[in-house]
């Protein structure tokens, strides 16, 4: 993932907005309710083609693809809110996502291994599993289809802070396996444990680029653009 | 193995009441549900997996009743050939709305396709060599030797579609597709963010339940020995399509022949004991009572009973 840069929208949401995740690395993209977290993601996936500035793919341009091509070429997405298909089976909701190429690491087994629960309940319809269940399934739908960049938005939302946990476990196992993660949360504890690198977003201006590191000893800087925290 | 069974049986039963000695009316009434089976399963196609409402059965329908009209008139092109370019020709035709249309979502999609009815309807009133606004007689070649009278061969030849097209719609339920129109039915944007072609699929599913539309139609000119585009592009077809489905359930291949036989023999009914124009309004109710007490039709009422008897012992 090389660089980021997008401005558009009749109401500029994003302002040049550049940033990259490196290979193997995870970047949290942080910044209050309305700062153009979402955005940045709906630009990279395709549902907001940028007006202006390039995306990058491991320096493929992807930028003005349609949604399906970005996916199939290697952009994992999990939405925010979930969004699974509920009334197709956990089995079939992790079929419809499956891509499998030379490289591919994942398939239904490993998926599985990795999520215990959605194997035991594979021929349920997705719509009757809990909330964490259903986060679960959204992350494997994901990384079935082997994308080489997971873009996660708020995988932490409405969750009880047991499963918050287990997300978090399950960030924390792909990032050693080598997936590169691009997170973007509201929960910041959790995002700086995670992350390698973070960028701060602020009424659509990157407000800050570092090491989590950095972030995390700047306690002036998370109360300035992430307040109430 | 056991579905198969199935069609090998129904085609069976379909042939052998042709050539037993039943009452001719029981053709003419049999042929019309069969006909509804197809178009049911067509727009189940579209409607029910994918979840895009489809208005326009009766263009599809009445494009495949035309393209016979016009064969037979223009070669005396044989009836298998007269159903074969039906369905081509309302494929097509499906393959072009979809293309112009499937980028709209929900209801927006559903308005496009009833102007598609009024477009075809207008293009053929205005059409001479069809008949124009008057019709078009008709006079039927002898019916095979096999059959007593030409509407039991256009039963059995009904009967045939209706199994075709189910069986196409099983296919497709079980196969990748299904699943994929299914993940655009629950959710367009997450199945095009996990790589589902979606517009591909939805054109596929389009043309597919377009094709068999028109297939359905396609027999209609040699049933009635007559075509006249106000019967033909009736929207009556549209309304009984979706609303066949709905009653039996959209969600299974099943869903949409339940519905059809039982509301198409109960329109059959009605048409004998009471009226011909009262078939509307039994259609309207019945819809509305399904969708207030058996939202996901008799199958949602089959499994639920199913449910609720396994839970009680």
């Amino acid at each position: 993932m090389q660089g980021v840069d997008a401005l558009y929208g009749d109401s500029h949401v994003l302002h040049g907005i550049s940033f990259e995740v490196g290979a193997g690395r995870v970047l949290a993209l942080l910044g209050r309710n309305g700062a153009g977290k979402t955005t940045c993601m709906s630009a990279i996936i395709g549902f907001l083609p940028p007006r202006k500035g390039a995306i990058r793919l491991f320096g493929e341009p992807i930028a003005g693809l349609a949604p399906e091509r970005i996916a199939r070429k290697g952009v994992g997405f999990v939405p925010q809110g979930r969004r699974i298909f509920p009334t197709l089976t956990v089995r079939e909701n992790l079929r419809v996502s499956e891509r499998r190429s030379a490289s591919s690491v994942w398939n239904l087994a490993r998926v599985f291994e990795l999520f215990p629960q959605l194997e035991e309940r594979a021929e349920q319809v997705a719509g009757s599993l809990s909330g964490g269940e259903q986060q679960m399934l959204a992350i494997a739908r994901a990384l079935m289809g082997n994308p080489r960049v997971l873009l996660m938005d708020e995988p932490s939302e409405g969750l009880a802070p047991l499963i918050v946990a287990e997300v978090g476990r399950t960030i924390a196992r792909l990032k050693d396996e080598g997936q590169s993660i691009l997170l973007v949360e509201q929960n910041v504890r959790l995002a700086l444990e995670l992350a390698d690198e973070v960028v701060i977003l602020n009424t659509g201006r990157v407000a800050f680029t570092g090491s989590a590191g950095e972030a995390r000893g700047n306690e002036a800087l998370i109360t300035q653009h992430l307040g109430v925290f | 193995m056991k579905f198969w069974i199935g069609v090998a049986a129904t085609v069976a039963l379909a042939a052998g009441l042709a050539l037993s000695g039943t009452n001719e009316y029981f053709f003419y009434a049999g042929y019309v549900v069969l006909q509804f089976v197809v178009l049911a399963t067509a727009w189940n196609i579209l409607g029910g997996y994918a979840g895009y409402v489809n208005f326009g059965t009766a263009a599809f329908f009445g494009i495949g009743a035309y393209t016979a009209v016009v064969l037979f008139k223009a070669v005396g092109a044989p009836l298998g050939v007269q159903i074969l370019a039906a369905a081509c020709a309302s494929g097509l035709l499906g393959f072009g709305t979809g293309l112009l249309t499937l980028r709209l979502r929900g209801i927006f999609f559903s308005i496009a396709t009833v102007a598609v009815i009024f477009i075809m309807h207008t293009a053929i009133v205005n059409w001479r060599y069809v008949g124009g606004a008057t019709g078009v007689q008709l006079l039927r070649p002898p019916a095979m030797p096999l059959f007593d009278s030409y509407t039991r061969m256009l039963f059995v030849v009904m009967a045939v579609l209706a199994v075709a097209g189910v069986c196409i719609a099983r296919y497709i339920e079980v196969s990748w597709i299904g699943r994929g129109l299914r993940a655009i039915r629950d959710s367009e944007e997450a199945a095009e963010c996990s790589g589902v072609p979606t517009l591909k699929l939805k054109l596929f599913a389009c043309t597919v339940s377009g094709a068999l539309m028109g297939a359905a139609g396609a027999p209609l000119p040699m049933y009635m020995s007559f075509l006249e585009p106000a019967s033909s592009f009736d929207l009556n077809y549209s309304v009984s399509a979706l609303a066949m489905p709905m009653i039996g359930g959209t969600s299974h291949w099943l869903g949409p022949v339940i519905g059809a036989i039982l509301l198409g023999s109960v329109q059959q009914i009605v048409t004998v004991t009471i009226s011909n124009e009262i078939n509307v309004l039994v259609v309207g109710v019945l819809l509305v009572v399904f969708v207030v007490a058996a939202p996901d039709g008799v199958l949602g009422l089959l499994r639920k009973l199913k449910w609720l008897h396994r839970s009680s012992r």
